[in-house]
Protein backbone atom coordinates (compact mmCIF):
# COMPACT_ATOMS: atom_id res chain seq x y z
CA UNK A 1 0.00 0.00 0.00
CA UNK A 2 2.93 2.15 0.76
CA UNK A 3 3.79 2.22 -2.93
CA UNK A 4 0.60 3.52 -4.20
CA UNK A 5 0.58 7.00 -2.79
CA UNK A 6 4.30 7.80 -4.84
CA UNK A 7 2.35 6.08 -7.76
CA UNK A 8 -0.63 8.40 -7.81
CA UNK A 9 1.54 11.32 -7.47
CA UNK A 10 3.46 10.57 -10.39
CA UNK A 11 0.09 9.91 -12.92
CA UNK A 12 -1.06 13.39 -10.65
CA UNK A 13 1.91 15.49 -11.89
CA UNK A 14 1.97 13.96 -15.20
CA UNK A 15 -1.97 14.48 -15.83
CA UNK A 16 -1.65 18.07 -14.54
CA UNK A 17 1.59 19.11 -17.04
CA UNK A 18 -0.31 17.04 -19.66
CA UNK A 19 -3.70 19.10 -19.41
CA UNK A 20 -1.73 22.53 -19.28
CA UNK A 21 0.75 21.65 -21.98
CA UNK A 22 -2.84 20.66 -23.92
CA UNK A 23 -4.13 24.77 -23.56
CA UNK A 24 -1.23 26.36 -24.40
CA UNK A 25 -0.88 24.28 -27.71
CA UNK A 26 -3.84 24.20 -28.97
CA UNK A 27 -4.48 27.85 -27.82
CA UNK A 28 -3.52 29.25 -31.53
CA UNK A 29 -6.40 26.79 -33.03
CA UNK A 30 -8.77 28.65 -30.91
CA UNK A 31 -7.61 32.04 -30.88
CA UNK A 32 -7.56 32.06 -34.57
CA UNK A 33 -11.29 30.62 -34.90
CA UNK A 34 -12.26 33.66 -32.55
CA UNK A 35 -10.44 35.97 -34.89
CA UNK A 36 -12.73 34.64 -37.63
CA UNK A 37 -15.37 35.10 -36.21
CA UNK A 38 -14.60 38.22 -34.98
CA UNK A 39 -14.82 38.17 -31.12
CA UNK A 40 -11.77 38.81 -28.39
CA UNK A 41 -11.81 35.74 -26.33
CA UNK A 42 -9.96 35.39 -22.87
CA UNK A 43 -7.63 32.44 -21.16
CA UNK A 44 -10.77 30.68 -19.57
CA UNK A 45 -13.12 30.41 -22.95
CA UNK A 46 -9.46 29.07 -24.42
CA UNK A 47 -9.42 26.35 -21.88
CA UNK A 48 -12.55 25.52 -22.24
CA UNK A 49 -11.98 25.23 -26.17
CA UNK A 50 -8.85 23.72 -25.94
CA UNK A 51 -10.58 20.57 -24.16
CA UNK A 52 -12.89 19.92 -27.11
CA UNK A 53 -11.12 20.69 -30.33
CA UNK A 54 -11.47 17.63 -32.46
CA UNK A 55 -7.94 17.97 -34.03
CA UNK A 56 -6.28 19.39 -31.31
CA UNK A 57 -2.76 19.93 -31.30
CA UNK A 58 -2.15 18.00 -28.17
CA UNK A 59 -5.55 16.15 -27.63
CA UNK A 60 -6.42 16.16 -23.69
CA UNK A 61 -5.69 12.99 -21.89
CA UNK A 62 -9.84 12.55 -20.96
CA UNK A 63 -10.69 12.72 -24.95
CA UNK A 64 -7.57 10.02 -25.18
CA UNK A 65 -9.13 7.70 -22.94
CA UNK A 66 -12.58 8.46 -24.33
CA UNK A 67 -11.43 8.16 -27.92
CA UNK A 68 -9.30 4.55 -26.44
CA UNK A 69 -12.97 3.37 -25.11
CA UNK A 70 -14.81 3.94 -27.90
CA UNK A 71 -12.25 2.25 -30.13
CA UNK A 72 -12.07 -0.92 -27.72
CA UNK A 73 -14.89 -1.71 -26.19
CA UNK A 74 -17.56 0.30 -27.61
CA UNK A 75 -16.25 -0.13 -30.73
CA UNK A 76 -16.41 -4.11 -30.31
CA UNK A 77 -19.38 -4.51 -27.72
CA UNK A 78 -22.07 -2.55 -29.46
CA UNK A 79 -20.58 -1.93 -32.82
CA UNK A 80 -22.34 -3.33 -36.00
CA UNK A 81 -19.26 -4.84 -36.91
CA UNK A 82 -17.75 -5.58 -33.24
CA UNK A 83 -16.79 -9.55 -31.88
CA UNK A 84 -20.18 -9.41 -29.94
CA UNK A 85 -22.69 -8.83 -33.14
CA UNK A 86 -20.75 -9.97 -36.13
CA UNK A 87 -18.23 -12.93 -34.54
CA UNK A 88 -15.07 -11.25 -35.49
CA UNK A 89 -13.17 -8.27 -34.45
CA UNK A 90 -13.87 -5.35 -35.74
CA UNK A 91 -11.24 -3.84 -38.38
CA UNK A 92 -11.84 -0.48 -36.61
CA UNK A 93 -11.32 -1.37 -33.70
CA UNK A 94 -7.38 -1.02 -31.78
CA UNK A 95 -8.08 -4.69 -30.25
CA UNK A 96 -7.69 -5.95 -33.90
CA UNK A 97 -5.04 -4.00 -34.71
CA UNK A 98 -3.13 -4.66 -31.73
CA UNK A 99 -3.62 -8.31 -32.35
CA UNK A 100 -2.08 -8.27 -35.55
CA UNK A 101 0.64 -6.21 -34.56
CA UNK A 102 1.45 -8.89 -32.04
CA UNK A 103 1.33 -11.96 -33.66
CA UNK A 104 4.24 -10.08 -35.97
CA UNK A 105 6.01 -8.69 -33.08
CA UNK A 106 5.88 -12.37 -31.47
CA UNK A 107 7.63 -14.17 -34.23
CA UNK A 108 9.62 -11.10 -34.82
CA UNK A 109 11.01 -11.37 -30.86
CA UNK A 110 11.43 -15.21 -30.92
CA UNK A 111 13.23 -14.88 -34.31
CA UNK A 112 15.59 -12.01 -33.07
CA UNK A 113 16.14 -13.77 -29.52
CA UNK A 114 16.73 -17.43 -31.16
CA UNK A 115 19.15 -15.74 -33.40
CA UNK A 116 20.93 -13.39 -30.77
CA UNK A 117 21.11 -16.34 -28.29
CA UNK A 118 22.84 -18.40 -31.04
CA UNK A 119 25.34 -15.81 -32.20
CA UNK A 120 26.47 -15.14 -28.53
CA UNK A 121 27.18 -18.89 -28.17
CA UNK A 122 29.06 -18.40 -31.64
CA UNK A 123 31.21 -15.15 -30.14
CA UNK A 124 32.04 -16.90 -26.97
CA UNK A 125 32.96 -20.09 -28.32
CA UNK A 126 34.78 -18.85 -31.27
CA UNK A 127 37.60 -16.16 -31.52
CA UNK A 128 37.12 -15.88 -35.34
CA UNK A 129 33.65 -14.46 -34.49
CA UNK A 130 34.54 -12.96 -31.09
CA UNK A 131 36.65 -10.48 -33.40
CA UNK A 132 34.36 -10.20 -36.43
CA UNK A 133 30.61 -10.62 -35.73
CA UNK A 134 30.44 -8.05 -33.01
CA UNK A 135 31.07 -4.85 -34.88
CA UNK A 136 28.56 -5.73 -37.91
CA UNK A 137 26.33 -6.53 -34.73
CA UNK A 138 26.90 -2.90 -33.36
CA UNK A 139 26.68 -1.33 -36.87
CA UNK A 140 23.72 -3.13 -38.24
CA UNK A 141 22.34 -1.07 -35.03
CA UNK A 142 23.01 2.47 -36.07
CA UNK A 143 21.61 1.94 -39.60
CA UNK A 144 18.04 4.21 -38.73
CA UNK A 145 15.33 1.19 -38.97
CA UNK A 146 12.94 3.88 -40.71
CA UNK A 147 15.60 4.07 -43.44
CA UNK A 148 15.91 0.12 -43.50
CA UNK A 149 12.67 -0.92 -43.07
CA UNK A 150 11.13 -0.24 -46.86
CA UNK A 151 14.04 -1.59 -48.46
CA UNK A 152 14.01 -5.36 -46.16
CA UNK A 153 10.28 -5.51 -47.11
CA UNK A 154 10.84 -4.75 -51.01
CA UNK A 155 13.46 -7.28 -51.25
CA UNK A 156 11.51 -9.74 -49.38
CA UNK A 157 8.94 -9.13 -51.78
CA UNK A 158 10.67 -9.62 -54.77
CA UNK A 159 11.27 -12.81 -53.41
CA UNK A 160 7.86 -13.98 -53.03
CA UNK A 161 8.43 -13.17 -48.91
CA UNK A 162 5.13 -10.87 -48.12
CA UNK A 163 2.31 -11.18 -44.69
CA UNK A 164 3.54 -11.58 -41.27
CA UNK A 165 7.01 -12.36 -42.32
CA UNK A 166 8.43 -9.35 -43.48
CA UNK A 167 7.59 -7.56 -40.65
CA UNK A 168 8.43 -9.80 -38.40
CA UNK A 169 12.30 -9.78 -39.81
CA UNK A 170 12.55 -6.32 -39.00
CA UNK A 171 11.17 -6.72 -35.69
CA UNK A 172 14.04 -9.80 -35.37
CA UNK A 173 16.24 -7.11 -36.86
CA UNK A 174 16.03 -4.52 -33.73
CA UNK A 175 15.54 -7.26 -31.00
CA UNK A 176 18.45 -9.86 -31.60
CA UNK A 177 21.19 -7.17 -30.98
CA UNK A 178 19.91 -6.65 -26.99
CA UNK A 179 19.61 -9.96 -27.03
CA UNK A 180 23.60 -10.79 -27.86
CA UNK A 181 25.17 -8.23 -26.10
CA UNK A 182 23.48 -9.66 -22.76
CA UNK A 183 23.85 -13.29 -23.49
CA UNK A 184 27.36 -12.44 -24.65
CA UNK A 185 27.89 -10.89 -21.17
CA UNK A 186 25.71 -13.57 -19.10
CA UNK A 187 27.58 -16.78 -21.22
CA UNK A 188 31.20 -15.00 -19.91
CA UNK A 189 29.37 -14.51 -16.36
CA UNK A 190 31.19 -17.71 -14.74
CA UNK A 191 34.36 -17.05 -12.67
CA UNK A 192 37.54 -18.44 -13.36
CA UNK A 193 37.17 -21.11 -10.37
CA UNK A 194 34.01 -22.17 -12.26
CA UNK A 195 35.35 -23.07 -15.28
CA UNK A 196 38.71 -24.37 -13.92
CA UNK A 197 36.55 -26.76 -12.00
CA UNK A 198 34.81 -27.95 -15.39
CA UNK A 199 38.36 -28.43 -16.57
CA UNK A 200 39.33 -30.73 -13.58
CA UNK A 201 36.68 -32.52 -14.87
CA UNK A 202 38.03 -32.75 -18.23
CA UNK A 203 34.51 -31.15 -19.85
CA UNK A 204 34.36 -30.48 -23.19
CA UNK A 205 32.96 -26.57 -24.59
CA UNK A 206 29.47 -28.50 -24.90
CA UNK A 207 28.95 -29.81 -21.49
CA UNK A 208 30.45 -26.02 -20.12
CA UNK A 209 27.69 -24.72 -22.46
CA UNK A 210 24.91 -26.68 -21.25
CA UNK A 211 26.23 -26.90 -17.50
CA UNK A 212 27.23 -24.05 -15.90
CA UNK A 213 27.78 -21.30 -19.04
CA UNK A 214 24.04 -21.03 -20.62
CA UNK A 215 22.28 -21.66 -16.81
CA UNK A 216 24.66 -18.96 -15.24
CA UNK A 217 23.44 -16.76 -17.94
CA UNK A 218 19.66 -16.53 -17.29
CA UNK A 219 19.58 -13.24 -15.39
CA UNK A 220 21.60 -11.88 -18.05
CA UNK A 221 19.49 -13.17 -20.74
CA UNK A 222 15.74 -11.82 -19.14
CA UNK A 223 17.30 -8.83 -18.78
CA UNK A 224 18.32 -8.49 -22.54
CA UNK A 225 15.11 -10.04 -23.20
CA UNK A 226 13.11 -7.52 -21.98
CA UNK A 227 15.23 -4.74 -23.39
CA UNK A 228 14.65 -7.00 -26.91
CA UNK A 229 10.68 -7.40 -26.63
CA UNK A 230 9.81 -3.70 -26.26
CA UNK A 231 12.67 -3.07 -29.47
CA UNK A 232 10.48 -6.30 -31.48
CA UNK A 233 7.07 -4.02 -31.05
CA UNK A 234 8.94 -0.49 -32.34
CA UNK A 235 10.16 -2.54 -34.98
CA UNK A 236 7.20 -3.90 -36.35
CA UNK A 237 5.24 -0.58 -35.81
CA UNK A 238 8.12 0.71 -38.32
CA UNK A 239 7.53 -2.08 -40.61
CA UNK A 240 3.59 -1.34 -40.59
CA UNK A 241 4.13 1.84 -41.35
CA UNK A 242 4.82 1.33 -45.13
CA UNK A 243 3.01 -1.62 -45.98
CA UNK A 244 -0.72 -0.72 -44.96
CA UNK A 245 -2.95 -3.40 -44.18
CA UNK A 246 -3.75 -3.77 -40.22
CA UNK A 247 -1.52 -3.61 -37.14
CA UNK A 248 -0.88 -0.14 -35.16
CA UNK A 249 1.50 1.29 -37.49
CA UNK A 250 -0.77 1.18 -39.73
CA UNK A 251 -3.48 2.74 -38.15
CA UNK A 252 -0.46 5.44 -36.48
CA UNK A 253 0.09 6.56 -40.58
CA UNK A 254 -3.94 6.58 -41.10
CA UNK A 255 -4.37 8.89 -37.99
CA UNK A 256 -2.00 11.08 -39.47
CA UNK A 257 -3.21 11.64 -42.73
CA UNK A 258 -6.28 12.45 -41.88
CA UNK A 259 -5.19 14.46 -38.99
CA UNK A 260 -7.05 11.94 -36.59
CA UNK A 261 -4.84 13.57 -33.60
CA UNK A 262 -6.66 12.05 -31.11
CA UNK A 263 -6.97 8.45 -32.91
CA UNK A 264 -2.88 8.70 -33.10
CA UNK A 265 -2.99 9.09 -29.08
CA UNK A 266 -5.38 6.76 -28.46
CA UNK A 267 -3.61 3.71 -30.96
CA UNK A 268 0.18 4.84 -29.40
CA UNK A 269 -1.45 4.16 -25.77
CA UNK A 270 -2.61 0.67 -26.98
CA UNK A 271 0.94 0.20 -28.14
CA UNK A 272 2.23 1.30 -24.77
CA UNK A 273 -0.11 -1.29 -23.19
CA UNK A 274 1.00 -3.95 -25.32
CA UNK A 275 4.62 -3.11 -24.82
CA UNK A 276 4.29 -3.40 -21.12
CA UNK A 277 1.92 -6.41 -20.99
CA UNK A 278 4.87 -8.43 -23.49
CA UNK A 279 7.06 -7.20 -20.89
CA UNK A 280 5.73 -8.42 -18.34
CA UNK A 281 5.36 -11.42 -20.02
CA UNK A 282 8.66 -11.98 -20.27
CA UNK A 283 9.28 -11.81 -16.52
CA UNK A 284 6.66 -13.63 -15.45
CA UNK A 285 8.56 -16.24 -16.84
CA UNK A 286 11.36 -15.21 -16.01
CA UNK A 287 10.31 -15.63 -12.45
CA UNK A 288 9.01 -18.57 -12.61
CA UNK A 289 12.56 -19.98 -14.15
CA UNK A 290 14.46 -18.57 -11.60
CA UNK A 291 12.50 -19.97 -9.16
CA UNK A 292 12.21 -23.53 -11.13
CA UNK A 293 16.37 -23.46 -10.85
CA UNK A 294 16.60 -22.14 -6.95
CA UNK A 295 18.17 -19.00 -7.76
CA UNK A 296 15.07 -16.36 -6.67
CA UNK A 297 14.92 -16.29 -2.66
CA UNK B 1 67.42 -40.71 -8.64
CA UNK B 2 64.40 -43.12 -9.16
CA UNK B 3 61.02 -43.14 -7.65
CA UNK B 4 59.75 -46.42 -5.81
CA UNK B 5 56.20 -47.29 -6.99
CA UNK B 6 54.49 -45.80 -4.60
CA UNK B 7 55.39 -42.42 -6.03
CA UNK B 8 52.17 -40.68 -7.10
CA UNK B 9 53.19 -37.07 -7.76
CA UNK B 10 56.88 -36.36 -8.59
CA UNK B 11 58.35 -33.16 -9.72
CA UNK B 12 62.15 -32.54 -10.98
CA UNK B 13 63.49 -29.43 -11.13
CA UNK B 14 60.12 -27.69 -11.71
CA UNK B 15 59.99 -24.13 -12.70
CA UNK B 16 57.04 -22.34 -13.47
CA UNK B 17 57.60 -18.43 -14.79
CA UNK B 18 54.85 -15.87 -15.53
CA UNK B 19 55.14 -13.41 -18.34
CA UNK B 20 54.14 -9.72 -17.04
CA UNK B 21 54.03 -6.20 -17.94
CA UNK B 22 56.18 -5.32 -15.29
CA UNK B 23 58.63 -8.45 -16.35
CA UNK B 24 59.09 -12.44 -15.47
CA UNK B 25 57.42 -13.17 -12.36
CA UNK B 26 59.05 -16.34 -10.78
CA UNK B 27 56.21 -18.28 -9.36
CA UNK B 28 58.04 -21.61 -9.00
CA UNK B 29 62.03 -22.24 -9.37
CA UNK B 30 63.48 -25.42 -8.89
CA UNK B 31 60.96 -27.23 -7.13
CA UNK B 32 61.83 -30.98 -6.53
CA UNK B 33 59.43 -32.87 -4.37
CA UNK B 34 58.15 -36.79 -4.42
CA UNK B 35 54.66 -37.38 -2.98
CA UNK B 36 54.10 -41.26 -2.21
CA UNK B 37 50.39 -43.16 -2.05
CA UNK B 38 48.64 -42.27 0.50
CA UNK B 39 50.51 -39.06 1.85
CA UNK B 40 48.91 -36.31 3.26
CA UNK B 41 50.95 -33.29 2.35
CA UNK B 42 50.45 -29.28 3.24
CA UNK B 43 51.95 -26.84 1.12
CA UNK B 44 52.65 -24.26 3.58
CA UNK B 45 54.09 -20.42 2.80
CA UNK B 46 53.13 -16.61 2.76
CA UNK B 47 51.07 -15.28 0.05
CA UNK B 48 53.03 -15.26 -3.40
CA UNK B 49 55.60 -18.22 -2.10
CA UNK B 50 53.40 -20.60 -5.14
CA UNK B 51 52.20 -22.69 -2.95
CA UNK B 52 49.15 -22.80 -5.11
CA UNK B 53 50.63 -22.64 -8.72
CA UNK B 54 51.94 -25.76 -7.45
CA UNK B 55 48.99 -27.44 -6.69
CA UNK B 56 47.59 -25.85 -10.00
CA UNK B 57 50.12 -27.02 -11.97
CA UNK B 58 49.92 -30.93 -10.58
CA UNK B 59 46.31 -30.21 -11.58
CA UNK B 60 47.40 -29.11 -15.36
CA UNK B 61 45.43 -25.45 -14.43
CA UNK B 62 48.86 -24.03 -15.01
CA UNK B 63 51.26 -25.63 -16.68
CA UNK B 64 55.07 -25.23 -15.50
CA UNK B 65 57.85 -23.34 -18.17
CA UNK B 66 60.91 -25.76 -17.03
CA UNK B 67 61.77 -29.33 -15.24
CA UNK B 68 59.09 -32.32 -15.17
CA UNK B 69 56.33 -32.75 -13.23
CA UNK B 70 54.48 -36.61 -13.20
CA UNK B 71 51.19 -37.39 -11.92
CA UNK B 72 50.79 -41.39 -12.01
CA UNK B 73 53.49 -41.70 -14.49
CA UNK B 74 51.79 -39.30 -16.79
CA UNK B 75 52.32 -35.32 -17.89
CA UNK B 76 49.32 -33.80 -15.75
CA UNK B 77 47.16 -32.94 -18.93
CA UNK B 78 47.58 -36.68 -19.37
CA UNK B 79 46.33 -37.33 -15.80
CA UNK B 80 43.46 -34.78 -15.65
CA UNK B 81 42.19 -36.45 -18.87
CA UNK B 82 41.97 -39.34 -16.90
CA UNK B 83 40.56 -37.56 -13.81
CA UNK B 84 43.05 -38.44 -11.46
CA UNK B 85 42.29 -36.30 -9.00
CA UNK B 86 39.54 -34.23 -7.34
CA UNK B 87 40.30 -30.11 -6.67
CA UNK B 88 38.76 -28.37 -4.07
CA UNK B 89 38.71 -24.39 -4.38
CA UNK B 90 39.21 -21.64 -1.62
CA UNK B 91 35.38 -21.39 -2.17
CA UNK B 92 32.88 -24.00 -2.29
CA UNK B 93 31.89 -22.40 -5.93
CA UNK B 94 28.59 -24.53 -6.39
CA UNK B 95 26.63 -23.72 -8.60
CA UNK B 96 23.41 -21.47 -7.31
CA UNK B 97 20.71 -23.16 -9.22
CA UNK B 98 21.86 -26.93 -8.52
CA UNK B 99 20.74 -28.39 -5.51
CA UNK B 100 23.41 -29.29 -3.29
CA UNK B 101 22.76 -33.22 -4.46
CA UNK B 102 22.69 -31.47 -8.26
CA UNK B 103 26.15 -30.35 -7.26
CA UNK B 104 27.54 -33.38 -6.40
CA UNK B 105 26.34 -35.13 -9.33
CA UNK B 106 28.16 -32.44 -11.64
CA UNK B 107 31.11 -34.67 -12.17
CA UNK B 108 29.39 -37.32 -12.32
CA UNK B 109 26.71 -36.62 -15.26
CA UNK B 110 30.10 -34.98 -17.35
CA UNK B 111 31.94 -38.35 -16.46
CA UNK B 112 28.60 -39.98 -17.86
CA UNK B 113 27.87 -42.33 -14.57
CA UNK B 114 24.45 -44.10 -15.00
CA UNK B 115 21.48 -42.60 -13.00
CA UNK B 116 21.19 -44.98 -10.83
CA UNK B 117 25.27 -44.82 -10.01
CA UNK B 118 25.24 -41.33 -9.33
CA UNK B 119 22.23 -41.31 -7.33
CA UNK B 120 23.86 -44.01 -5.09
CA UNK B 121 27.21 -42.32 -5.00
CA UNK B 122 25.56 -39.06 -4.30
CA UNK B 123 24.32 -40.93 -1.38
CA UNK B 124 27.34 -42.26 0.07
CA UNK B 125 29.71 -38.89 -0.46
CA UNK B 126 26.84 -36.95 1.29
CA UNK B 127 26.87 -39.24 4.30
CA UNK B 128 30.78 -39.12 4.36
CA UNK B 129 30.95 -35.44 4.74
CA UNK B 130 27.93 -35.56 7.16
CA UNK B 131 25.60 -33.50 5.32
CA UNK B 132 22.69 -36.46 4.49
CA UNK B 133 19.28 -35.30 4.26
CA UNK B 134 20.81 -32.03 2.84
CA UNK B 135 20.78 -33.27 -0.96
CA UNK B 136 18.00 -31.61 -1.93
CA UNK B 137 18.69 -27.68 -0.26
CA UNK B 138 19.89 -25.37 -2.42
CA UNK B 139 23.72 -23.91 -1.36
CA UNK B 140 22.86 -20.35 -0.27
CA UNK B 141 20.30 -22.71 2.27
CA UNK B 142 24.02 -23.70 4.16
CA UNK B 143 26.54 -22.24 5.56
CA UNK B 144 29.57 -21.51 4.67
CA UNK B 145 31.18 -24.48 6.40
CA UNK B 146 28.19 -27.12 5.41
CA UNK B 147 29.34 -25.65 1.19
CA UNK B 148 32.65 -26.60 1.93
CA UNK B 149 31.87 -29.79 3.09
CA UNK B 150 29.22 -30.38 -0.42
CA UNK B 151 32.50 -29.13 -2.28
CA UNK B 152 34.60 -32.12 -0.47
CA UNK B 153 32.19 -34.66 -1.00
CA UNK B 154 31.71 -33.21 -4.77
CA UNK B 155 35.41 -33.98 -5.46
CA UNK B 156 35.07 -37.20 -3.54
CA UNK B 157 31.98 -38.38 -5.60
CA UNK B 158 33.50 -39.67 -8.62
CA UNK B 159 36.85 -42.39 -8.12
CA UNK B 160 40.04 -40.23 -8.24
CA UNK B 161 43.03 -40.94 -5.90
CA UNK B 162 43.93 -37.63 -5.79
CA UNK B 163 42.70 -34.96 -3.62
CA UNK B 164 43.98 -31.48 -3.76
CA UNK B 165 42.80 -29.07 -1.73
CA UNK B 166 43.62 -24.76 -2.03
CA UNK B 167 43.01 -23.24 0.87
CA UNK B 168 39.60 -25.05 1.67
CA UNK B 169 39.02 -23.42 4.87
CA UNK B 170 40.85 -20.22 4.35
CA UNK B 171 37.38 -18.30 4.69
CA UNK B 172 35.83 -20.34 7.74
CA UNK B 173 36.27 -18.95 11.12
CA UNK B 174 38.57 -21.25 13.60
CA UNK B 175 35.73 -23.15 15.47
CA UNK B 176 34.09 -24.63 11.76
CA UNK B 177 38.09 -24.89 10.49
CA UNK B 178 38.72 -27.32 13.90
CA UNK B 179 35.98 -29.39 13.07
CA UNK B 180 36.46 -29.69 9.51
CA UNK B 181 39.90 -30.57 10.35
CA UNK B 182 39.05 -33.33 12.55
CA UNK B 183 36.59 -34.68 9.59
CA UNK B 184 39.22 -34.20 6.64
CA UNK B 185 41.64 -36.33 8.69
CA UNK B 186 39.11 -39.08 9.18
CA UNK B 187 37.81 -38.77 5.34
CA UNK B 188 41.65 -39.55 4.27
CA UNK B 189 41.65 -42.73 6.35
CA UNK B 190 38.54 -43.81 5.44
CA UNK B 191 39.19 -43.24 1.89
CA UNK B 192 43.17 -43.77 1.90
CA UNK B 193 43.40 -41.12 -0.74
CA UNK B 194 46.44 -39.27 -1.61
CA UNK B 195 46.10 -35.63 -0.13
CA UNK B 196 47.22 -32.01 -1.23
CA UNK B 197 46.46 -29.47 0.85
CA UNK B 198 47.59 -25.82 0.49
CA UNK B 199 47.32 -23.29 4.10
CA UNK B 200 49.21 -21.03 5.19
CA UNK B 201 47.91 -21.89 9.32
CA UNK B 202 50.78 -23.76 10.91
CA UNK B 203 48.42 -25.34 12.88
CA UNK B 204 46.30 -27.02 10.68
CA UNK B 205 49.64 -27.98 8.25
CA UNK B 206 50.99 -29.55 11.32
CA UNK B 207 47.84 -31.03 12.49
CA UNK B 208 46.55 -32.66 8.89
CA UNK B 209 49.72 -33.81 7.20
CA UNK B 210 52.48 -36.95 7.39
CA UNK B 211 54.22 -34.60 4.91
CA UNK B 212 55.01 -30.47 5.23
CA UNK B 213 56.20 -28.80 2.41
CA UNK B 214 57.40 -25.47 3.89
CA UNK B 215 57.82 -22.62 0.75
CA UNK B 216 59.03 -19.19 0.29
CA UNK B 217 58.55 -16.56 -1.88
CA UNK B 218 60.27 -14.23 -4.90
CA UNK B 219 60.86 -16.74 -6.54
CA UNK B 220 58.53 -19.51 -5.58
CA UNK B 221 60.79 -22.55 -3.87
CA UNK B 222 60.72 -25.19 -0.89
CA UNK B 223 62.82 -24.36 1.84
CA UNK B 224 62.26 -27.30 3.70
CA UNK B 225 60.13 -30.84 3.78
CA UNK B 226 59.11 -32.22 6.61
CA UNK B 227 58.09 -35.69 7.32
CA UNK B 228 55.64 -35.98 11.03
CA UNK B 229 56.58 -38.39 13.01
CA UNK B 230 52.77 -38.04 14.13
CA UNK B 231 50.86 -41.31 14.80
CA UNK B 232 48.16 -41.63 12.26
CA UNK B 233 45.34 -41.14 14.89
CA UNK B 234 45.31 -37.99 15.78
CA UNK B 235 43.09 -36.35 18.01
CA UNK B 236 43.00 -32.41 18.74
CA UNK B 237 44.32 -32.43 21.56
CA UNK B 238 47.81 -33.92 19.66
CA UNK B 239 48.45 -30.13 19.62
CA UNK B 240 49.32 -29.87 22.73
CA UNK B 241 51.84 -32.49 22.29
CA UNK B 242 55.42 -32.25 22.42
CA UNK B 243 55.79 -33.68 19.16
CA UNK B 244 53.31 -31.30 17.55
CA UNK B 245 54.88 -27.93 19.27
CA UNK B 246 58.54 -29.34 17.76
CA UNK B 247 57.25 -29.75 14.46
CA UNK B 248 55.16 -26.70 14.58
CA UNK B 249 58.33 -24.70 15.80
CA UNK B 250 60.56 -26.26 12.58
CA UNK B 251 57.91 -25.08 10.17
CA UNK B 252 58.17 -21.37 11.53
CA UNK B 253 62.13 -21.59 11.18
CA UNK B 254 61.76 -22.63 7.59
CA UNK B 255 59.12 -20.02 7.15
CA UNK B 256 61.64 -17.62 8.89
CA UNK B 257 64.53 -18.93 6.37
CA UNK B 258 62.71 -17.94 3.39
CA UNK B 259 61.70 -14.81 4.20
CA UNK B 260 65.49 -14.27 5.61
CA UNK B 261 63.91 -12.30 8.59
CA UNK B 262 60.90 -12.40 11.26
CA UNK B 263 57.84 -13.39 9.79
Amino acid sequence: MRSVLPVLTVIAAILLIWYVAAVGMNAQWARDQAARAGVEIGWSEIAVDAMRQERPVLPAPHQVALEFWRLTWTEEVEGRRGIVQSGSLSNRSLVYHALVTLSATGLGFLIGAGFGILLAIGIVHNRAMDRGVMPWAIASQTIPIVAIAPMIIVVLNSVGVSGVLPKAVIAAYLSFFPVVVGMVKGLRSPDAMQTDLLRTYNAGAMQGLGKLRFPASMPYLFASLKVGVAASLVGTIVAELPLGGAGLGTRLLAGSYYGQTIQIWATLIAAALLAAAMVGAVGMVQRVTLRRMGMAR
Amino acid sequence: MTAGNDAVIEARDVSLTFQTADGPVHALKDVNLTINRGDFVSFIGPSGCGKTTLLRSIAALEYPTGGTLTVNGMTPDEARQKRAYGYVFQAAGLYPWRTIAGNIRLPLEIMGYSRAEQKDRVERVLELVELSGFGKKYPWQLSGGMQQRASIARALAFDADILLMDEPFGALDEIVRDRLNEEVLKLWARTEKTIGFVTHSIPEAVYLSTKIVVMSPRPGRITDIIDSPLPKERPLEIRDSRDFIEIAHRVRDGLRAGHGDGV
